[in-house]
Formats: structure tokens, C-alpha cells, sequence
């Protein structure tokens, strides 16, 4: 039974980390027409039927285009770069419940890489050396403005990930656990976080967006000012590894969106079910149903809104963001006494 | 010193400080969401081009053909009036008599032996079309001049002039 699960483990991490590199490949694909469709054009269709062979075309692209690395570089930090940011992206899906449970031959397994009783903590830990990738690429580079735009990086998600972390304690207050799996129980039926932490909910998902570098905060890759930003240097698929790893980001900070305040892989209908296959599917369908709604609002916003300036971010996170995580702990606090 | 005002549109900047709603900004960017979404559902104006071509204007004066009778014949009989008509002087020709039996080939007793565009020169002003008292000239409006490196290329000479001969004509 030990070897089983070490078994279905395996297969499970597999699984999850070809989704989440699958999720990540058509996200780009997605964003493109997404953009197009908010532009009124029709975005790439020439690949394939509707153009759904385009992110290979990419990536195929990427492959081929000229491996450069600076003279004065830090060949070995350079290279490390690409690859610690993607590895941090790919960490945090561990933690993630895609749904309650499987049984196969009487044994139940649950959907979830591993249920660390801290696994918020795991989450944010990982997110917070998400930025080392960033910050070794754009130093290794040894260009000024590759600097430059890894430190703004660098300080501005340092910046949010203070307000994220308060408006994280008040969610822990209310379900008195850091595990996402229970903190995903918590919220069956329509008990969802976001209804009875609507600023936390606020707060958390701008500091989101500034976490994944996406507009109207991606500020590390600023064309006008920076040249590229952090990976100016950077060419083929190191560059390519740059870019998908920030979709992984926005596909794991959505999933993390939906299992804290959206009630993960709950539905009310679907959370009512018999267990058993079905409903095992239905959740995680449900649970990538709101993923996919989030990624939708990522590109969403990312052309609504144009670019903050640097100083208006800072001010927005350190200013605005932290003093309303800190009332929103109090007000959580007076309603926890009351209750 | 007064203001002179060519329009009654002018609108007065007002720097006001901003009310609380408009400092949230969460009102004015879920506005902007809405207008986005709304052109995410709009019908697209994109032209599939080689595909799909958008069609010329009517008047517009592109490539010019020579054109053909209903029996297939020449029309152009180099009588020279599209040359004189040219503001540029692109079209030049050599005239020359028709044969017995080219009766089929040519419209009447003169035809054009050699009948040449310099597209380099031509100002598609379409002149040529009015000045032609046979209709045998015609800018068409779904063709443009091509594209080439070679300047010899810009040479319009009958080959690629004359109407292709279509037998599904009577």
C-alpha cells in the first residue's frame, strides 16, 4: 500500500506538471487572442485550425533563434536564471488540492501533490524566491539596464508580497488552518472566502498581479525605459523560459485565487454529489472552470489597463495596500470577538 | 486680452481635487473593463487577405489591359491617340498591316506590332482609356501594377498587355 501511493504520487506530480506546462503553452496562446479579440482583430489563425498550433510555432521559433550570452556575463548564473524561475513557478503547484479524492481498488488517494499543514506558508515562501530568478538574470547580465529592471522586480514584489501576506492572515484567522486543503472544506457549499473577505479578496488579487509581473504592474519589463528589463540579454529559450514561466505564475496565482477565496474545487451542486469518479471530475472541472476564469481576468485587465509609473506602484503598495490589510486584520479580529 | 474662439466646443479643464469614488479607481477600471468586453463580442473588421479581398473602388485606375473583341480580334488599331493623350509619355508603338490571314487576329487593317508601357513612367491617370476611340484600352479596377527588382521588368509589352484570348467567347 506504501508503494502504491508512492505510485500514484508520481504519476499524479506528472500529471499536474505537464497540465500546468500544457495550461502555461496554451495561455500564450490564449493571451494572443485574447488581446486580439479586446482589439477587435482576430488574433493568430494561420497555425493549424484557429491558429491552435501557434505555441509551437513559438516555441519552435525560440529554439532556433541565436543562443547569445554577454562576454561579461556570469556564464553560470546566467544560465541559472531561466532556470530557477521556472522551477519556482512549478514548485507551488505541489500544495494545490485539484480535488478532493480518488479511490482506486479500495484505496483513496487525494488530489492534492502533498497536504502540508503549512502549506501557505510553502506557497509563499516559494513565491518569495521567485524573485532570485529574476534578480540572478538580471545581474548576471552585467547590463545597467537589465539591473535596473531586476531590482525594480525585485522591490517591487518584496513590496506586495507584505500586503499579500496581511491579507492572507485575516483568511487564516477566519479558517484557523494554513493547510489549503481545509482551508478549501471550509468554503463548501457557498461559504466562500471571497464573501466574508471581500477587501482581503481586493488586496490579495492586486498584490497577485504584481506578484506575476502581469499590467497594468509589469514594471520589470518596461520597453520605453529599460529596453527589455531583466532579461534583455537574454535570447532563445532562456528568454523563452523568462516569459513561460510567468504564465505558470499567472496559471498557479489563479489556482490559488480559486482555492482560498473561491471555494477551490467546491460547487454547491457539485460539492452535494455521491463520491466517486464523477464527482472527483466535476470538481476538478469546477476548480479549472474559475483557474481558467482567472486567467481570462489576467488578460482581461492586462488590456484594459495601461502601465503604472514606479513611484505610483510603490505608493499603492506600501501606502494603500498595507494600511487596508492591516484594517482589514482588525475588522476580522472585532468580528471574530463578536461572533 | 480676450480669448478669440473659433468653436463653442472648447471644454474647461477643471482641477478639482478628485472625489473618494474617483480616488478608489475601482469604479473607472471596472468601466474600462466593460468597454473592453464589450469589443471582445464585436464583430471583427479583419480581411482575410489572400484569402479574402476587399474589393477596389470602382473608380480606381490600375493595371491596364488591351482588349479583345467579341470574336476574339485585337481591338487596338495604333492609331497612337493613347500615346498622344499620355501626360507622361509611357506608351510607345510600332504600327504595322495586317496579313490576309491574320483577319482573325486583328480588329482592321492596321494593328499594333509592338505596343509598350513603361510602368515606371505611367501615372495611371487613365487618359489613355479616354483618349481611345476603339475601347481597346482599360485601367482595371481589381489589378494592380506587379512589383519587381529588374527595371526591364517594368516594360509592359503585348505579352502581358493583351487580354488573354478566351475561347469560351463566341
Amino acid at each position: 500500500m506504501g508503494m502504491s501511493i508512492v505510485v500514484f504520487k508520481i504519476i499524479y506530480i506528472a500529471i499536474i506538471f505537464g497540465l500546468s506546462l500544457f495550461i502555461a503553452m496554451y495561455s500564450t496562446y490564449a493571451e494572443r487572442k485574447v488581446a486580439a479579440f479586446l482589439q477587435d482583430r482576430l488574433g493568430p489563425n494561420r497555425a493549424g485550425p484557429f491558429g491552435i498550433l501557434q505555441p509551437l510555432a513559438d516555441g519552435l521559433k525560440l529554439f532556433f533563434k541565436e543562443e547569445f550570452i554577454p562576454a561579461k556575463s556570469d556564464k553560470m548564473l546566467f544560465l541559472m536564471g531561466p532556470g530557477f524561475f521556472m522551477i519556482t513557478a512549478l514548485m507551488t503547484s505541489a500544495v494545490i488540492p485539484f480535488g478532493s479524492e480518488i479511490t482506486l481498488d479500495g484505496v483513496s488517494y487525494s488530489l492534492q501533490g502533498t497536504d502540508l499543514n503549512v502549506g501557505l506558508l510553502y506557497i509563499f515562501g516559494v513565491v518569495s524566491l521567485g524573485v532570485y530568478g529574476i534578480l540572478i538574470g538580471g545581474w548576471a547580465s552585467n547590463n545597467k539596464f537589465s539591473l535596473l529592471g531586476a531590482i525594480r522586480a525585485a522591490s517591487q514584489n518584496i513590496s506586495y508580497e507584505l500586503a499579500m501576506g496581511l491579507s492572507i492572515i485575516a483568511l487564516v484567522m477566519m479558517s484557523s488552518s494554513l493547510s489549503l486543503k481545509s482551508i478549501v472544506d471550509q468554503q463548501a457549499g457557498w461559504h466562500w472566502n471571497v464573501f466574508y473577505q471581500p477587501l482581503g479578496f481586493i488586496i490579495f488579487i492586486i498584490c497577485a498581479f504584481a506578484e506575476t509581473n502581469r499590467a497594468p504592474f509589469d514594471l520589470p519589463e518596461c520597453e520605453t525605459e529599460l529596453v527589455g528589463g531583466y532579461h534583455t540579454e537574454f535570447s532563445s529559450m532562456k528568454l523563452g523560459f523568462y516569459l513561460f514561466a510567468e504564465y505558470i505564475n499567472m496559471f498557479i496565482s489563479s489556482a490559488i485565487l480559486a482555492t482560498l477565496y473561491f471555494g477551490g474545487y467546491h460547487f454547491p451542486w457539485v460539492s452535494d454529489m455521491d463520491s466517486g469518479w464523477l464527482k472527483t471530475l466535476m470538481e476538478a472541472v469546477v476548480l479549472f472552470g474559475k483557474i481558467f476564469f482567472f486567467i481570462f481576468l489576467f488578460m482581461w485587465i492586462r488590456w484594459t489597463l495601461p502601465r503604472f509609473r514606479f513611484d505610483q506602484l510603490m505608493n499603492l503598495g506600501w501606502k494603500v495596500l498595507i494600511p487596508l490589510a492591516i484594517v482589514n486584520i482588525l475588522l476580522t479580529g472585532l468580528f471574530i470577538l463578536l461572533k | 486680452m480676450s480669448i478669440i474662439k473659433l468653436t463653442d466646443r472648447i471644454k474647461v479643464m477643471e482641477r478639482k481635487p478628485m472625489t473618494l469614488m474617483e480616488r478608489l479607481y475601482f469604479p473607472a477600471i471596472l468601466k474600462g473593463m466593460g468597454i473592453t468586453i464589450r469589443h471582445f463580442f464585436t464583430k471583427k473588421a479583419t480581411i482575410q487577405y489572400p484569402e479574402e479581398k476587399r474589393p477596389m473602388s470602382e473608380v480606381f485606375r490600375g493595371l491596364h489591359v488591351l482588349k479583345r473583341d467579341d470574336h476574339g480580334a485585337e481591338r487596338c488599331t495604333a492609331c497612337g491617340l493613347c500615346a498622344l493623350a499620355c501626360p507622361a509619355e509611357a506608351i510607345t508603338m510600332t504600327a504595322a498591316e495586317r496579313n490576309p490571314e491574320e483577319k482573325h487576329l486583328y480588329r482592321e487593317e492596321k494593328y499594333a506590332a509592338v505596343y509598350e508601357i513603361n510602368m515606371l513612367r505611367c501615372i495611371f491617370c487613365g487618359l489613355c482609356e479616354e483618349a481611345c476611340p476603339k475601347a481597346a484600352i482599360f485601367l482595371q479596377n481589381d489589378k494592380m501594377a506587379l512589383a519587381s527588382y529588374d527595371r526591364e521588368d517594368f516594360i509592359f509589352g503585348k505579352d502581358r498587355l493583351v487580354e488573354p484570348f478566351l475561347n469560351s467567347k463566341s
